[in-house]
């Protein structure tokens, strides 16, 4: 039990946290938009969102390597904010892993408005609410389960996110390198017993996660609020 | 008591609606007619839920919408009562009703005397549930609160929609008398959307009927039920519903007579003031024709009428009279046997057996 470093644990969590937050204010109203548009912009909006599940980590690891890193095509942006580069740096994973991980939030949100439907708005619009006030007073609120099902997803997601960040940020201490790149450089070095806690560590959250996804969603669907239904995302 | 100018054009593909109308509001006016007929998209417009090719909405001088104007549902003044209750499920039967209270909509026509909540909330006897949430309620339970949530709006026209279509008969005959109540208590007028005769016989002051996207007629109650050229007359269960007021009552034979234009009538003893207004409603088929004033018969009730109009029923075997009686009209269903053997016909001073006579409300 020699020297075990739990920074990349730390990093882990705070990469999550941070990226989960971000996804909810992105996902929430691009799902509210999604929700009342024609089918073709639905099923492209789908398809450009899903896309992160279907192509290899690397692959995805590799275009946003091209686009954050110095000569990439939004370098003159980060320029005028007096950043060089985005890759092989905290900022970068937190980009990536938004992206990564937004087929997750987006599901379950669009869900979830979806099946509360036109009536309870109606209900709210002809007691007096404005668009704004129904968005707020109760569609959030109804959709409060797919919002949840939406965080635990992305969180846990980006917890086990291993070939983008490799890509991406390489394994650079306190800065890049996160609990699945240090079990990675464990196992490399042959330090079987640090690889051990840490995957150790690493099933315990997951089994954890899945129990509360599942857990949430039991009751969402038992009790008569609409959302919450995970069914129709892929496991990550 | 509102004036009312209205004008919806829906075109849709199989379907369209082209309604016009304009009216003193009072009391609850009944948009009546078949499913499919366009009386709930033409309550949709009203409220602004439905997007109209062509719309034109005026009360009492304020526009709602015009070729110009177009006020989205939260601007427009109006309470709506949906077929199914649609509590807001993740608020508590109390929070459902603050919903609309916090959104009361300034001015209104009762800004003087606004709404309560404590007064809502007693009239319908929600004190027991304001703790409850929808999925906890039975469907009777939901539709009360609905009905104090639209009216806590404060609204300028109250809108229902089939308020009691999704009600087995017992929350039907929970509610009712709400809706009864609702229009003497309250000096709103009321837009009712319903198919059910009964529920236009026993609520409406006058009734709007739509065919097919089309107002067919539109009037006072009891006008539109006894015109013979009218679906409604040619129901097997037509009835009219007349004014009257109690008379007196009979407690040896537990009877309340009631005096319409033509004559008095007794019906059941019931809990009415002497000298109240009443509504008793007379069906076609309890009604039968004498030449003479009939004696040793049974029926009690017979009133000297005049033939007005002499229409063929569904029935080939049957005829529709509407008999006239001092200004005020009830239909009675006889076979053409019998009109051809009294030799009936239209301006004919006959007398009419009612069978049966019921009181609708006080």
């Amino acid at each position: 039990m020699t020297d075990l470093d739990l920074n990349p644990l730390w990093l882990s969590l705070k990469l999550a946290s941070i990226t989960t937050v971000i996804l909810l204010l992105i996902a929430t109203p691009i799902a509210w938009w999604l929700r009342a548009s024609s089918r073709p912009v639905k099923s492209l909006a789908a398809a450009v969102a899903t896309l992160p599940l279907v192509l290899p980590p690397s692959v995805l690891g590799f275009y946003l390597l091209l686009l954050l890193g110095a000569q990439g095509p939004l370098s003159p942006l980060l320029n005028q904010f007096g950043i060089a580069t985005l890759a092989f740096s905290f900022p970068g994973l937190v980009v990536a892993s938004v992206v990564y991980s937004f087929p997750f939030a987006l599901q379950p949100i669009q869900n979830a408005f979806e099946a509360i439907g036109q009536r309870p708005l109606e209900v709210a619009a002809t007691l007096g609410a404005s668009a704004w006030d129904r968005f707020f007073s109760v569609a959030l609120p109804l959709a409060k389960p797919g919002l949840l099902t939406a965080s635990v997803l992305s969180f846990a997601h980006t917890i086990g996110e291993f070939g983008v960040i490799l890509m991406i940020g390489g394994s650079i201490e306190g800065e890049t390198k996160v609990l699945s790149v240090a079990i990675y450089d464990h196992v490399e070095a042959n330090e079987y017993h640090q690889a051990h806690v840490l995957s150790g560590v690493m099933l315990l959250f997951s089994l954890l996660v899945l129990f509360a996804l599942h857990f949430l969603n039991n009751r969402a669907s038992h009790g008569d609020k609409p959302g919450g239904n995970i069914g129709g995302v892929h496991g990550g | 008591m509102a004036s009312i100018s209205l004008a919806y054009k829906v075109a849709r593909p199989g379907f369209s609606l082209d309604v016009a109308f304009d009216t003193q509001a009072a009391g609850i006016t009944a948009l009546f007619g078949q499913s499919g007929s366009g009386k709930t998209t033409l309550l949709r417009c009203i409220a602004g839920l439905e997007t109209a090719t062509e719309g034109r909405f005026i009360i009492d001088g304020e526009t709602w919408q015009d070729a110009n104007v177009n006020l989205p549902t939260h601007q427009r003044n109006i309470g709506y009562v949906f077929q199914e209750a649609n509590l807001l499920g993740h608020l508590s039967v109390e929070k459902n009703l603050r919903y609309a209270v916090k959104r009361q909509r300034q001015p209104s026509l009762n800004s003087a005397n606004p709404i309560r909540l404590d007064d809502t909330v007693q009239w319908l006897g929600l004190s027991d549930l304001l703790g409850k949430y929808s999925a906890q309620l039975s469907g009777g339970q939901r539709q009360r609160v609905a009905i104090a949530r639209a009216l806590l709006t404060n609204p300028k026209l109250l809108l229902m929609d089939e308020p009691l279509a999704s009600l087995d008969l017992h929350s039907k005959a929970e509610i009712l008398p709400y809706l009864e109540q609702l229009q003497a208590g309250l000096n709103i007028p009321i837009f009712y959307v319903s198919h059910s005769p009964d529920e236009v016989i026993r609520l409406a002051d006058s009734i709007a009927l739509l065919q097919n996207g089309r107002l067919l007629a539109h009037g006072p109650v009891n006008e539109i039920l006894t015109r013979t050229d009218l679906p409604l007359a040619q129901l097997e269960e037509a009835s009219a519903c007349v004014d009257g007021q109690v008379v007196s009552h009979d407690d040896r034979f537990h009877l309340t007579y009631v005096s319409l234009r033509g004559g008095t009538v007794a019906i059941s003893r019931r809990q009415a003031m002497v000298g109240s207004s009443v509504r008793v409603r007379i069906s076609a088929k309890d009604v039968s024709i004498a030449l003479a004033k009939p004696e040793n018969t049974s029926i009690t009730n017979v009133l000297p009428v005049t033939i007005a109009e002499i229409q063929p029923a569904p029935d080939p075997a049957k005829l529709v009279l509407k008999l006239a009686m001092d200004g005020d009209y009830f239909l009675s269903q006889i076979t053409r046997l019998s009109a051809q053997s009294l030799g009936l016909g239209v301006g004919k001073s006959v007398f009419a057996q009612v069978k049966s006579v019921a009181l609708m409300r006080n």
